[in-house]
């Protein structure tokens, strides 16, 4: 049962990262990404890690991808004008993924892994009784890793201040609306009432 | 598991999954008549009172109508998505059901992460929205598909919030555990008393999730005509309107068992504690859909500027007080909800390492 739906996830997933690259519409790619995500999720809950599952649909599928389609629905892509080029960067391209391709293989086929450190987490993540994995992971991650936690969200903190700060502009001549300054105005001072007679009209000093 | 096992979970699965969307589509059937009616008399109107008894088979009229309508499909449009955007759209708003607990043990599956998979399965619905929106190739659907992605990003922070506020108080994700951690003083035990602030907060922030007015900018008529469904008819239109009402259910539902004790009865005696659980649920759920369809008569729409301001400047800076301020309370006084003791820390990780 568990082994269908591993495949299931893991083939739609793969086939979906695929498209992402091979679709000719961005707005497609990034259905795939988002297709490609939600598979991820769903072998995060073969895991049994449902928690990192829900984290990953709500952040990069409600969130991230979201504000992704966002903008590529804004773009205004030509793509006959993307494709022009295509053979003639062809050759370059092409070998650039080769040597990324040998180099990683060169980096992978060498790659050794300490007999010591694979004994480190299966020491310290013994399964515990009676509690979620929510609990689990809230566990090690406020007491152990505290000050790395904090750390990362005070880099997240400086990046978002830092896209503020970029794109923050006074503008002059913009009309805009100060709810205070709205709610401070006095009637006394703002209206005047007055009687209007019949085939008058207002009188000239007050229009 | 033999094969036999496993066919004999699926098949109890889906046959109380089909129980559970049966109940619900009806309740909702009557639920949007009952909208158009509060609605009708705020504004001294009759509402529908042609078909059936005082109207009351008007829901299942236009059901009938939509699906003998011819499905125009607009030449331009992107025909793949374009069709997909109502079904997921749909489809997703009724998966959220699948963990909600409409009385004690009732849930078709008792999540540990309830809350989480409601807040995840209900931000994927505005996918339907966007790309709804984005591949009917016209302009106010676009409009009307960026709006809501804006709308529904920015209010999910704050219902984000109320969530956590909630589970501090309740110390668990699993909705069964946060209505049973409300059982105590009857009425004045659930949290609507205790986290008042964040019941306003999510009840506008509800309000906005599901572009229900005065948050409707997504649809707005006098601007966009219909917003993203405007190129849509007959059976994808339907599943449109499905979706969202079952969307508006589903908040209803979170309401109810946030913030208004679930299936418990309001008082913790006798005559009350007879009546069976889900008879209470249902009548939260609707007080709460009543609350929802009062505010779409008398509340003028928002303009979108007024909308974002209220979301990232009045409710993201009260939420986050009330976060902190919660959970400096539970610490202090010591009210916080215990958890087992945590096991003894590995000693031996850092010999190991060196």
């Amino acid at each position: 049962m568990t082994a269908l739906f591993f495949y299931l996830f893991s083939t739609v997933a793969v086939a979906s990262a695929f498209m992402v690259i091979a679709a000719r519409n961005p707005v497609h790619s990034v259905l795939y990404l988002i297709l490609a995500f939600v598979n991820a999720a769903g072998l995060f809950i073969l895991l049994g890690a449902e928690f990192l599952a829900m984290l990953l649909v709500v952040v990069y599928v409600g969130a991230v991808a979201v504000l992704f389609l966002f903008v590529v629905m804004m773009l205004d892509v030509d793509f006959a004008e993307l494709r022009q080029g295509f053979l003639q960067y062809l050759p370059i391209g092409g070998l650039i993924g080769l040597i990324f391709l040998v180099e990683l293989v060169l980096v992978v086929s060498t790659w050794s892994i300490s007999p010591d450190a694979l004994q480190v987490p299966l020491a310290s993540n013994a399964p515990l009784e009676g509690i979620t994995n929510t609990e689990a992971i809230g566990r090690v991650l406020y007491t152990r890793y505290a000050y790395f936690f904090q750390a990362a969200g005070l880099i997240l903190l400086v990046a978002m201040i830092g896209a503020i700060v970029l794109t923050l502009r006074e503008r002059a001549g913009v009309k805009r609306q100060d709810i205070s300054a709205q709610n401070a105005r006095d009637p006394k001072e703002v209206l005047t009432l007055h009687d209007v007679p019949s085939r008058k009209g207002l009188p000239e000093s007050v229009s | 598991m033999s094969f036999t096992d496993i066919l004999w979970t699926v098949g109890i699965a889906a046959l109380k999954s089909v129980g559970l969307l049966v109940c619900l589509l009806v309740y909702i059937a009557f639920a949007l008549y009952a909208d158009r009616k509060v609605w009708a008399a705020v504004q001294m109107r009759r509402g529908p009172n042609v078909v059936g008894p005082w109207g009351l088979l008007q829901s299942f009229a236009d059901l009938t109508k939509f699906f003998f309508k011819e499905p125009i499909i607009p030449a331009s449009a992107n025909k793949g998505v374009f069709l997909l955007a109502p079904f997921i759209f749909a489809t997703l708003s009724l998966a959220a059901w699948a963990v909600i607990p409409l009385a004690e043990g009732w849930a078709i599956a008792d999540l540990n992460v309830g809350v989480l998979y409601i807040f995840a399965i209900s931000s994927l619905g505005i996918y339907g929205v966007i790309m709804g929106g984005w591949a009917s190739n016209s302009k106010y659907p676009f409009l009307g598909a960026l709006r809501s992605t804006a709308q529904m990003v920015s209010y999910e922070v704050s219902i984000g919030f109320v969530i956590v506020t909630v589970l501090m108080c309740a110390g668990s994700l699993n909705l069964t555990k946060i209505v049973e951690s409300q059982n105590q003083y009857g009425i004045f035990g659930w949290y609507w008393l205790w986290l008042f602030p964040m019941f306003v907060v999510f009840f506008i922030s509800a309000l906005a999730e599901t572009n229900r007015p005065p948050f409707d900018l997504p649809e707005a008529e006098s601007e966009l005509v219909a917003g993203y469904m405007v190129e849509y008819s007959s059976t994808p239109f339907l599943l449109f309107m499905l979706g969202e009402y079952v969307a508006i259910m589903l908040m209803c539902a979170m309401g109810t068992i946030l913030f208004l004790g679930g299936w418990l009865p309001p008082v913790p005696y006798a005559p009350f504690t007879w009546v069976p659980g889900v008879v209470w649920f249902v009548l939260k759920a609707s007080l709460f859909f009543f609350m929802i369809s009062m505010v779409k008569a008398f509340v003028p729409r928002y303009r979108y500027d007024q909308l974002m301001r209220l979301g990232w400047k009045v409710f993201l800076p009260i939420s986050l007080v009330m976060v902190i301020l919660v959970a400096t309370v539970l610490k202090v006084t010591d009210l916080a909800p215990k958890s087992p003791e945590p096991p003894p820390a590995p000693v031996a990780t850092k010999a190991v390492i060196q």
